[in-house]
Formats: C-alpha cells, sequence, structure tokens
C-alpha cells in the first residue's frame, strides 16, 4: 500500500469537523457552572443522545483499527466480540443493573463499591481505574499519531500536541455534556464515513456471494493468515467451524468463546466500566440511565458490517500473498493497515476526507471517553475521600479543571512512553488486564446477594487478578516465547499451551472470574456484615424496591427493549452461523 | 437538580450535528460536481462525492429541522 494523499478538500472536511467539535465545548461553556454539571452533566441528558454517546466513548484506537484487522486475520468470527460479547452484556447492565447505579446516586463506579462494600474496595478499584485511563488514553493517542505519520506523512509530534490540545478544550469547557455531545457528533461522522467505503469495497468484490468465493480461498490455503489451511467457510462463517480450536483462524473452541469472551470479558467490560456506564449516570431520568445500553445496542449490533467487513474485504483483495496490504522485511502482513488501505484504494479526495476525519473522531472520542472518566474518578473518588474532603463545590469543579489539563499532560507523556517502549505498554495492558478480569463476579455478588462483604469483595478481587496473573505465569500460546506472552512462572515447563494468545487470554478472564466468584462468597459467610439492611437499601437487588415503569409506551420499556435487542443479536447470529 | 431541570435543552445537540452534516454534504455535493471525473475510477466510477455528499446533506437538513421543531416545542 502506497501512502494516501490528501488534497485541498479533504483538509477543509477536516477543519470544518475541528471548527464544529470546539464549537460545541464553546456553546456549552456558559452552563458548566457546578461540578455535577462538569462531572455528571447535571444528570440531564435524554436516552437517545446518552445512548449514542456509550457507544461511541468505546469506539475508540481498538475499534476502528483493531476490529478491521481482526477481521481480515478472523474473518466474521470477529463478530463474536459484538453478537455474543457485547450485546448481551449491554442488555443486563441495562435491565438488570442500572437501577442500583443510577438509584444509588453513586457518582462513580469506584463510588457504588464503597457504599455497597467498603472503602478498601473502592480505593483499589479507582486507583487501578484511573491509571488505567490515562494509559489507555496515551495509547490512543499514540496510535493515531503512528498512523498518520504512516499513511499520510503527518508529524507524529504535531498530531500528538494537535489531537490533545482539542480533546483539552472541549473538555475544559463544556465537561461531560461536551464530551457527549461529541461522541453523539462522532458517532454518526463514523458511520456516515465508513458507509461508502463498505458499499464500495464489497461491490468490487462482487458482492457478499463474491466475498464468501473470494474468502474460501484465503481459508482453504496454508499460507493464510493463521498459516493454515481449513475448511472453505471458515472466514464467513461466525458459528460452524467453533467445535475445536484448530479448525478455526481464531484458534477458540465455543466454550473457551462463550464463557470467556462472552461472559466474563464483555460482561466485565460492559457492566462495570466507569468509562461507559458514566454515560448512563448522565441520563435525565432512571428509566433513560436503564434505556442507554439498548439504545446503543441496537447500531453496536450493525457495527461489525462497518469495522469488521472492511478487514475481511481487505484481506479477500490481498488474497495469499498479494500486495493490497504491506507486509514488513520479515514477509508478516500488518493487519492494522486493513482499513487505511480499503480508504486509500477506493474513496476519491473528498469523501476521503470524511473517511480521514471520521478515523481522528474516533481517536478522539476514545480519548474523551478515558479523561472524562479519568477527572471524575480522581476528583470525587480520590481527591474529595482521601486528600482534601469537605470543600466546596467551587472547589471541586476548579480541581475538575486542573485535573482535566493534568490528565491530558499525562496521556501525552504516555503515548511518549508507548512509542519508546512499547514492551512496557504491552506490560501494563497485561497487568490490567489481570485487575479488570475478576471485577463482574464483585458486582454480581454485590448487587444480587446481600450477604457478601466487603472483606469478600476485596479479597475476591485480590484473589482474581492474582489468579489471572498465575494462569498467565503458567500457559504459553503456541510458538511465543517465555515473558511478556506468558510461562514466566515455570522456568519453560508450561502447564498448558493454548494455539493463539486470544484463547489464553479468554482462559485468563475465566479463571480469574470464578477465582473471584468463590473467594467472595467464602470470605463473605466466615466475616461478619459490614452494612445494615437499611444502609443497603437501593445497592442490592433483594432489598429494593422493584421499578415500576407502567406509565412508559412499550417501546421505552427497558425489558421490551432488551427481548428485542436480543431476539435481533440471535437473528444475527443464526443468519451467518 | 432543580437548576439543571430548567436548563433542560441546554444545546441542543441536534443544531451542531445537523449544522456540520448539511455543510459538509453541501460542499462535497458541489465538489463532486465540478471534480474531474477520473478521481472516480477509484471509487468504480462512481461519483461518490456527489452522492453520498447528497445523502449527508438530507440527514444533516433533517437534523436541523428536528431541532428547529424541539426549539418551538420548548417555547
Amino acid at each position: 500500500m502506497h501512502g494516501i494523499q490528501l488534497g485541498h478538500i479533504d483538509y477543509v472536511l477536516l477543519f470544518i469537523y475541528f471548527a464544529f467539535v470546539l464549537g460545541i465545548g464553546f456553546a456549552l461553556k456558559r452552563y458548566t457552572k457546578t461540578s455535577t454539571d462538569f462531572f455528571l452533566s447535571g444528570r440531564s441528558i435524554p436516552a437517545w443522545i446518552t445512548g449514542l454517546a456509550f457507544i461511541s466513548a468505546n469506539l475508540g484506537a481498538q475499534e476502528v483499527i483493531g476490529m478491521g484487522a481482526s477481521g481480515a486475520k478472523y474473518g466474521i468470527m470477529t463478530s463474536h466480540f459484538y453478537w455474543v460479547g457485547a450485546i448481551p452484556a449491554m442488555v443486563f447492565v441495562g435491565v438488570f443493573m442500572m437501577p442500583f447505579y443510577y438509584g444509588s446516586k453513586a457518582r462513580s463506579v469506584p463510588e457504588y463499591l464503597k457504599l455497597r462494600f467498603d472503602e478498601k474496595t473502592r480505593a483499589f478499584n479507582a486507583v487501578s481505574f484511573a491509571i488505567m485511563t490515562v494509559f489507555s488514553s496515551g495509547i490512543s493517542m499514540h496510535v493515531l499519531a503512528k498512523l498518520l505519520e504512516q499513511i499520510l506523512g503527518f508529524n507524529y509530534h504535531l498530531c500528538i500536541v494537535v489531537s490533545a490540545a482539542i480533546v483539552l478544550i472541549y473538555i475544559f469547557l463544556g465537561g461531560l455534556t461536551s464530551a457527549i455531545y461529541n461522541e453523539v457528533l462522532q458517532f454518526f461522522l463514523i458511520v456516515l464515513g465508513f458507509c461508502p467505503l463498505v458499499f464500495l469495497g464489497l461491490k468490487s468484490v462482487g458482492g457478499w456471494d463474491g466475498l464468501v468465493a473470494k474468502l474460501n480461498t484465503v481459508a482453504t490455503s496454508p499460507t493464510n493468515p493463521a498459516g493454515k489451511a481449513f475448511a472453505p467457510g471458515a472466514w464467513t462463517e461466525s458459528w460452524a467451524h467453533m467445535n475445536s480450536a484448530s479448525a478455526n483462524p481464531m484458534g477458540v473452541e465455543w466454550f473457551g468463546m462463550v464463557m470467556g469472551l462472552g461472559f466474563v470479558l464483555s460482561f466485565g467490560y460492559w457492566c462495570t466500566d466507569f468509562l461507559v456506564v458514566q454515560r448512563a449516570m448522565a441520563a435525565n431520568s432512571m428509566s433513560a440511565a436503564r434505556r442507554t445500553p439498548l439504545i446503543a445496542a441496537f447500531p453496536k449490533m450493525l457495527f461489525p458490517a462497518l469495522v469488521i467487513l472492511p478487514g475481511m474485504i481487505a484481506i479477500a483483495l490481498h488474497q495469499n500473498g498479494g500486495s493490497f496490504l504491506p507486509t514488513d522485511a520479515a514477509g508478516k502482513v500488518d493487519y492494522n493497515m486493513a482499513v487505511p488501505a480499503m480508504l486509500a484504494r477506493f474513496l476519491p479526495p473528498g469523501i476521503l476526507g470524511i473517511g480521514i476525519t471520521a478515523l481522528m473522531a474516533s481517536f478522539m472520542s476514545g480519548m474523551a471517553g478515558n479523561v472524562t472518566a479519568f477527572n471524575t474518578v480522581w476528583t470525587y473518588d480520590l481527591y474529595q475521600s482521601y486528600i482534601k474532603p469537605g470543600q466546596s463545590d467551587q472547589h471541586y469543579l476548579r480541581m475538575g479543571h486542573i485535573i482535566t489539563v493534568v490528565g491530558i499532560l499525562l496521556s501525552i507523556a504516555c503515548a511518549y512512553v508507548a512509542s519508546a517502549f512499547n514492551n512496557i505498554m504491552d506490560m501494563l495492558q497485561l497487568v490490567f488486564g489481570f485487575v479488570n478480569a475478576p471485577l463482574f463476579a464483585t458486582f454480581l455478588l454485590g448487587m444480587f446477594w446481600r450477604r457478601a462483604t466487603g472483606h469478600g469483595a476485596f479479597f475476591g478481587l485480590l484473589s482474581g487478578t492474582l489468579a489471572a496473573a498465575l494462569h498467565h505465569g503458567l500457559t504459553l500460546p503456541v510458538g511465543a516465547t517465555m515473558g511478556i506472552k506468558g510461562g514466566w512462572l515455570c522456568g519453560g515447563h508450561v502447564l498448558h499451551t493454548y494455539p493463539v494468545d486470544m484463547a489464553q487470554n479468554f482462559w485468563a478472564a475465566i479463571y480469574a472470574w470464578s477465582t473471584c466468584f468463590v473467594v467472595t462468597i467464602v470470605v463473605s459467610l466466615i466475616t461478619s456484615k459490614n452494612k445494615t439492611d437499611d444502609e443497603l437499601r437501593g445497592l442490592v437487588y433483594s432489598l429494593t424496591p422493584r421499578i415500576k415503569e407502567q406509565g412508559l409506551v412499550w417501546y421505552k420499556q427497558p425489558a421490551v427493549l432488551g427481548v428485542i435487542v436480543l431476539a435481533a443479536a440471535i437473528a444475527l447470529n443464526i443468519i451467518f452461523w | 437538580m432543580e437548576k439543571n431541570m430548567s436548563d433542560g435543552m441546554k444545546l441542543d445537540v441536534r443544531l451542531p450535528i445537523g449544522g456540520m452534516f448539511a455543510l459538509i454534504g453541501a460542499i462535497i455535493t458541489i465538489y463532486g460536481l465540478f471534480s474531474d471525473p477520473a478521481i472516480y475510477e477509484r471509487s468504480l466510477g462512481i461519483n461518490v462525492n456527489f452522492w453520498w455528499g447528497l445523502v449527508m446533506f438530507a440527514f444533516g437538513a433533517f437534523m436541523l429541522l428536528m431541532a428547529w421543531r424541539g426549539a418551538k416545542k420548548h417555547q
């Protein structure tokens, strides 16, 4: 693939986008007067807006570039991240968990943990989350800058400074509302920017049938991305090849996928990660908060067509050993270039500017999501709780402004660390994976079992994290060397070898979750309750009065929406079986 | 809380979204009319700027219309 040459028209479009993004920040400035406005949008936003922001905040570097890369590498099985992973988890958080998040009046996920369990559980979650968000936004920035340098010849440092400055300005001025409004803008930009790419790509390979035919030759060739021949359809059938891990390019069998990805990892992310939950908490009513993830689920379900399909088309055009995708010196294909290569191949100047702008928008929304979650957790859960409690609201608003600047500066620092020491970043992401994997067990027990205690939650989380680390230290993916990939605990004699690292991740999550689940129960049973039933009202299922939504029309009722979403997800799974 | 409720709509998000897409759509449509047809070899001979520009313009106009209706109802 050759670099992309942007014309004047493309720059004009890019600058129009920048102007609108900043304009939203300036327009919202006068509405941002209290810390509640800044951190929680004054809990005043309608459901369709928080719903679109809910997916857009997650639409960062991983989604657009990473899902395209996975689409090329694993084919349509990548859709499991959506139709098995995200969608059921989004229904669960909306229907079952949101009543406790929103109803408890907690201002953040760590704060819920404090209300439900105790101070140390909250501190553990708040600190790990704060560090993680700064690193994620740094990595996002680094990936964007590297990509723009590679495909457009932009200056790396300039990219970092400009994207950081824009995100800083609009969050600083308008707080969470500004981030959410821009996320909605970015959502539409990404959808409208990628539609023509998918349309033209599909047309050029002869539609879906043509794509299947081309991908069958990829699947059956031993020189494909997985390096071995599969049955035809391995790239275009999502479930048919999941009976054994060796029959599909992803290297996982259905149980590991459903439990590891579908249950533990997805529920852990969509149900407990403050980055997304914060959007729902900004909704203007309980029912709007509950509808937020459900409304988000509809477009989310269709996203595979926008982000995975271009990757599949790219590998279909590349075939085996072609020149559509760039290869490195060792002949390894650079799958992260799948989406950029598609942009360069199909979009003429003009619409190309929209595509590039959409790409930038996705990175900025991902970064802004991290920064707004970080400044809230820092101010409410760390600063107000442990450093300076009891100050005026204006004091915390000022802190919010300061920490937004600090957060962006730290992200920039992380971006440079990422560009200099790739291994450090891999290691940090690994460690965060260990910390996150067990979280969902803690929330599940916390919300649905009133006997769960603070000690139980804390030691459950700790042991779940250790279990993930231990599993990683004892296993290794095939062909990987000991170290960052695993196996560091047993001097080369690993207990188990996985066909690919994704399978290793799924199983690490399963072990971490199970350990946390069991340890939390056991420790809770041998420790005494640290909260009275009265304190737990509104936080635990059995002690909270059921919400009555009789006044709502059927299409606004969370349970009805949830059933529709799940039925649609099942239908998609069957269609692409 | 009360104060925020009365703020109600704040800035209607449909306004900037509608404005941006109407503007971008119009620019691309016009660009599509006057651009060299040779550049559409990439897009399989389809003038995507013109057609997709129209779609984006229509979307932007629709958003502006909704925002305008919302403002009227609010008064």
